[in-house]
């Protein structure tokens, strides 16, 4: 483990700077949190999280696949893929640490999605241990410790310093090369914040949720549950909760003529809106009820039957903290799994 | 880029020919520039075709694996995609990419066994490619029964073929029905599913279903009434799809990707999953 004083914070982002494109959370005017790419005089954000989620590292809201060029009745394929430059993404929280994880079993499955695969190889994470978590946050029910962030590199920021210890190859070798700004130390330092975050864990509304109700092979036993229409009921089909959510992967392909040939990009969709199965003979889900049913159907039953039992959510609150009616996963849980609002 | 193995970036292909056969569904023969096939499929596998601007959509590949020199798909006019398609030429290029989905269980559960197809309109497409997989190795199979309905004799699919290819070999039956009586029509008239009860076939059978989802309904309770058991009972779901292999998360019913998992079901497992196709 090693460890440097806050105040040399900025030192180690240029050293880190110097290979890579370094990105990190910084205050935004709006008051909330959203990563940015890090240059002299970027501040750290000292917000519990950003709104939007690290997906878009490897997983960017839109991101063109490809280009056609026509002539006549000719058809040329352009490839608009540039070289990857190295990157990396400070602040990362155990929530969306384990999020990637959950994208990597979609991505990452044969046929690998090379977009995808491509990003994700030349990222480096150093994820960073939660020190205030807050009245939205249920990891714990998803096994995720928030005072054990995985990634590359794992950090814990205490008042005065910040500590590191890599996990991966590429985390060592980063972790090296900020050896002349960090010094050896142990765990002593680690331990008594982990001690800290897990008592206010302890605290927190939300740690009793469970799973129990959830995981593969409950379809026949949920699907049909009374509560859908009264917790779907109010739902806009705005589909903000899969955009800030760091684990919804649903996306669509569409073409765009440029004018000067047509480009093929893909984009984040959302099975909360209406056209999202339509088709020309018509739309295997009518209703909102369905479309919502659909979302946490997936995240808790049809993904842990298809992934070893992993649910589609890590807890990270934001949905809670977004959704405009209120409505939110944890309701879903409740509700769905038998217990009422405590 | 031709070196580029990526599942969303598709090969290119060319219409090479374009058969009328009713007045909304064309048949489209697709080779490589170079005159090849564009890839290997098994009986009842999908591609990915796509015309640049306008869109990208699924769709069955009707010609038989044992084609070795190009594909074909019959496609009905009825979206962007297809009605843009039903105005190209020979000569077009389009895209494709696949295949896609599990096939027919040809090789080991249709292995020795009468079979029985039953297609309804534009269902026979997808059907196409395993009755052509099965004639030709007409050995492998027993007794071959295909039903196929339309609304009128101007809409039977395949019809040259039907008469001229399927209904000369020997042991394979066909019995075409249309909707409604019509002039210069000797044959059954009638829906499908009521024909199929009609007919009474042995229930020591595999039996294939493919067609509108009211029809695959009613047929499907039908065979059950004259004894069929669902494990021996198959036939295809068709929803929305972007990606083809399972990630754009898009059409699922349950825990199943119909483009992975699917587009064939045993109807026994399809009762399984929830009612949302």
């Amino acid at each position: 483990m090693r460890k440097c004083s806050l105040d040399k914070i900025n030192l180690i982002f240029a050293e880190i700077a110097k290979n890579a494109e370094l990105y990190l959370p910084v205050d935004q005017n709006d008051g909330s949190a959203a990563y940015k790419k890090w240059e002299e005089g970027t501040a750290w954000s000292n917000k519990l999280n950003t709104v939007k989620s690290p997906k878009d590292f490897f997983f960017p809201q839109t991101e063109d696949l490809m280009q056609f060029k026509t002539q006549g009745k000719n058809i040329e394929i352009v490839d608009t893929r540039s070289a990857l430059q190295d990157f990396v993404i400070f602040g990362v929280r155990a929530c969306d640490v384990k999020s990637f994880d959950i994208l990597d079993r979609v991505f990452l499955s044969e046929p690998v999605d090379s977009f995808y695969a491509s990003r994700r190889k030349h990222g480096v994470i150093i994820s960073l241990a939660c020190t205030r978590p807050s009245e939205t946050c249920f990891c714990k029910t998803f096994d995720i410790d928030p005072a054990n962030p995985t990634g590359d590199i794992s950090a814990w920021k205490t008042e005065s310093e910040i500590f590191f210890a890599a996990n991966t190859e590429k985390g060592a070798a980063l972790l090296d090369k900020l050896s002349s700004l960090t010094e050896e130390c142990d765990d002593a330092a680690v331990l008594e914040q982990k001690e800290k975050i897990n008592a206010i864990m302890d605290k927190l509304p939300l740690k009793n949720l469970t799973t129990d109700a959830f995981g593969g092979g409950k379809t026949n036993e949920l699907f049909n549950a009374p509560e859908w229409d009264e917790l779907s009921s109010a739902c806009l089909g705005c589909g903000t909760c899969t955009f800030v959510c760091p684990t919804c992967q649903c996306y669509d392909i569409k073409d765009f003529n440029t004018g000067n040939g047509v480009v093929r990009f893909r984009c984040w969709d959302s099975c909360m809106y209406s056209d999202f199965t339509k088709m020309a003979h018509g739309n295997n889900r009518l209703t909102q009820k369905e479309r919502f049913r659909q979302r946490f159907m997936h995240k808790l039953v049809y993904y842990p039957e298809n992934n070893d039992g992993l649910f589609s959510c890590v807890g990270c609150g934001r949905c809670l903290a977004k959704c405009p009616i209120s409505m939110n996963i944890v309701k879903v849980m409740k509700k769905i799994g038998g217990k009422k609002d405590e | 880029m031709n070196n580029i193995n990526e599942t969303l970036i598709p090969k290119i292909g060319v219409i090479t020919d374009v058969r009328i056969d009713t007045p909304d569904i064309k048949t489209f023969r697709v080779v490589t520039p170079d005159g090849k096939k564009a890839f290997d499929h098994r009986p009842g596998q999908c591609a990915m075709l796509s015309v640049p601007g306008v869109g990208e959509a699924m769709f069955s590949i009707t010609s038989s694996p044992t084609n070795e020199e190009y594909m074909e798909f019959s496609i009905k006019k009825c979206g962007c995609v297809t009605d843009w398609l039903h105005q190209a030429e020979p000569g077009q290029q389009i895209t494709i990419r696949g295949p896609y989905g599990e096939p027919f269980p040809v090789d080991d559960v249709f292995a020795g066994k009468d079979l029985l197809f039953i297609a309804g309109g534009v269902g026979l497409a997808p059907l196409r490619s395993v009755i052509n997989y099965c004639r030709h190795y007409r050995d492998r199979y027993g007794k071959i029964d295909i039903v196929y309905g339309s609304r009128s004799k101007d809409d039977l699919l395949d019809y040259k073929e039907i008469i001229e290819e399927w209904s000369t070999d020997t042991g394979v039956n066909v019995h075409l029905t249309i909707d409604n009586p019509q002039e210069g029509w000797d044959g059954h008239v009638g829906f499908v599913p009521n024909y199929v009860k009609e007919l009474g076939f042995d229930t020591n059978k595999v039996a294939v279903l493919c067609g509108p989802p009211i029809m695959i309904k009613f047929t499907l309770d039908g065979l059950c009434e004259i004894g069929f058991d669902k494990t021996n009972v198959y036939t295809t779901l068709e929803l929305r799809m972007k990606c083809g292999v399972g990630k754009c998360g898009r059409c699922n019913v349950g825990a199943k990707y119909v483009c992975k998992d699917g587009p064939v079901f045993r109807c026994d497992e399809l009762e399984e999953l929830p009612s949302e196709y």
